[in-house]
């Protein structure tokens, strides 16, 4: 999963979508799980990223992630 | 060893351009973890989740501020703790130790007023359902009959004939004190001439030591003036028959209905900025009686029954998210381990809920739903609620009023309940239920065995 070309993510997770004109907000970890998708990171990299590096238990981030990325694919913000 | 960051679930909001709305920018929510000094999450481990906990420091403090503000205002207050309010014993007490008497309203409390050690001419019996037997207790114990129908008139008349006692009684008096709904449900209309006709049988009967006048003229009244209307009435209701009679009315009770501080839903405001305090509804009571036409040299007693008021802080609720989702429309639904089963004031207010531990300051929209399987267990309808996630703890505060009263036992079992002690120490007040504490009331026929 990618985020679609032109949305733009800045550093301090504001996210634009030139299509819709749609502005969004993102928190730290929704920011680094966004950013680590526009660096073409897979989803198993970016579970263990989190694992490593949060205090996050493998089932809490994994149902989180799985709910965060149908998110994005509800706002049209990422494409397969 | 690297210290790893804190993690919070990955959320992303969209932002919708316009105007603010009325509260503009909310503040970081607030966090509960503690409850007269006692971590919420030792409560927890130790009686589970969730439970029901009570302040006794907040329940005396509350208390000694209401009595204060009456009490200072006019020369003879008596409170009588409200039963019906929360009926656990050890609450009872607590309120009795500070000297309120007992209010009840059906024969179990009355019964459950004298367990708890309080003699017969310190209980106010209100309420339209007081059995004969009911009453013949009364009249032998010495308790004050509020009589609420001619029927109860008639009924104690009849007991009257055959008992040694004479029944001491008061008339609850309904009335139009410019608010709505006018509660005309209970006792006897004041407008219509009913209430002076039946303190006229009761005087004329000879039979009865007619000694108060009650009223309870609705419930979370938000403002003081129909305080002062009723207290009026009921002044003058004790004039006329001063001066028919030559009969001194030795109390005037003025019931309940003081607002707590919790909000009810369709509020603009949050009621803890709008509800009126002490000090104001004893100002338009205390006004009323003093500007009337009582004699200065012997005037009545003033009865008050508030419960709400005095309770609703005291009590807490501490529970566990159970999980969290998303509604077909995006929207987060969090659920709990706390429904309108025992938390049945969330039908009329917005309770306010906390996380227990740090949070960040963002938050989602979220719909707070209770634990049970139906469509109606709601909690919070729409909150902006910080990012919970399964097992975090969470606390509802004011809950003390009518919650462990009106609760139902419906899909799951009531939880234990806690008192904190003014020393900080924690005692079980009421024990968890358990699978036989229901199933011992029931019983199987033979042939379904």
């Amino acid at each position: 999963m990618k985020i679609r070309n032109n949305i733009a993510v800045s550093e301090t997770g504001f996210v634009f979508d030139p299509n819709s004109g749609d502005s969004f907000t993102l928190n730290e970890t929704g920011k680094q799980i966004l950013n680590m998708l526009s660096e073409g990171k897979t989803g198993s990299e970016i579970k263990h990223f989190f694992i490593e590096n949060f205090e996050v238990e493998v089932t809490t981030f994994e149902n989180n992630f799985s709910e965060f990325l149908m998110m994005l694919q509800g706002l049209n913000l990422v494409e397969e | 060893m690297t210290t790893k960051k804190r993690y919070e679930r990955p959320i992303i909001t969209k932002i919708n351009a316009g105007v603010t709305d009325k509260f503009g920018m909310r503040p970081k929510m607030p966090i509960i973890s503690k409850i007269e000094g006692v971590a919420i999450t030792d409560i927890i481990a130790k009686y589970g989740s969730p439970a029901f906990v009570i302040s006794e420091k907040t329940i005396r403090k509350t208390y000694n501020e209401a009595k204060r503000a009456f009490s200072t205002r006019y020369p003879n207050v008596q409170f009588a703790w409200s039963y019906k309010t929360n009926y656990l014993d050890a609450v009872c007490q607590i309120f009795h130790s500070e000297g309120a008497w007992a209010e009840v309203v059906s024969g179990f409390e009355y019964d459950k007023a004298i367990a708890n050690g309080i003699p017969g001419n310190k209980i106010l019996f209100n309420g339209p359902d007081k059995s004969k037997d009911d009453l013949i207790k009364a009249v032998e114990n010495g308790a004050f009959i509020h009589l609420d129908h001619f029927d109860e008139l008639y009924e104690l008349l009849s007991i009257a004939d055959t008992s040694k006692k004479r029944p001491k009684v008061a008339i609850r008096v309904n009335m139009d004190t410019g608010v709505y709904p006018l509660w005309d449900r209970f006792g006897f209309n004041y407008e219509n001439g009913e209430a002076w006709n039946a303190l006229n049988r009761i005087m004329l009967s000879e039979k009865m030591d007619l000694v108060g006048l009650h009223t309870h003229i609705g419930t979370y009244m938000m403002t003081p003036d129909p305080y002062a209307v009723a207290a009026s009435k009921l002044a003058e209701l004790a004039v006329r028959v001063d001066k028919k009679y030559n009969h001194k009315i030795k109390y005037i009770d003025m019931g309940g209905g003081f607002a707590s501080k919790n909000t009810l839903k369709g509020a603009y405001l949050p009621g803890k900025d709008t509800c009126p305090s002490f000090d104001q509804y004893a100002e338009a009571i205390t006004n009323a009686l003093i500007n009337s036409e009582l004699d200065p040299n012997k005037m009545p007693t003033l009865f008050l029954e508030t419960g709400r008021a005095l309770i609703d802080d005291a009590g807490y609720l501490v529970g566990t998210v159970l999980a969290n989702k998303r509604l077909s429309n995006g929207r987060r639904s969090m659920i709990v381990d706390v429904g309108v089963n025992m938390l049945f004031t969330s039908f009329w207010y917005e309770h306010e809920i906390y996380p227990v531990k740090e949070v960040s300051a963002n938050a989602e929209d979220t719909t707070i739903y209770g634990p049970l399987c139906m469509n109606i267990d709601v909690i919070r309808d729409v909150i902006k609620f910080p990012l919970l996630q399964k097992d975090d703890n969470y606390v509802i505060k004011r809950i003390g009023a009518y919650n462990m009263t009106q609760w139902m036992q419906f899909i799951t079992l009531r939880p234990n309940i806690v008192l904190i002690d003014i020393n900080g120490n924690t005692h079980i007040i009421r024990e968890k239920e358990t699978n036989e504490s229901l199933t011992s009331h029931e019983r199987v026929p033979a042939y379904l065995k």
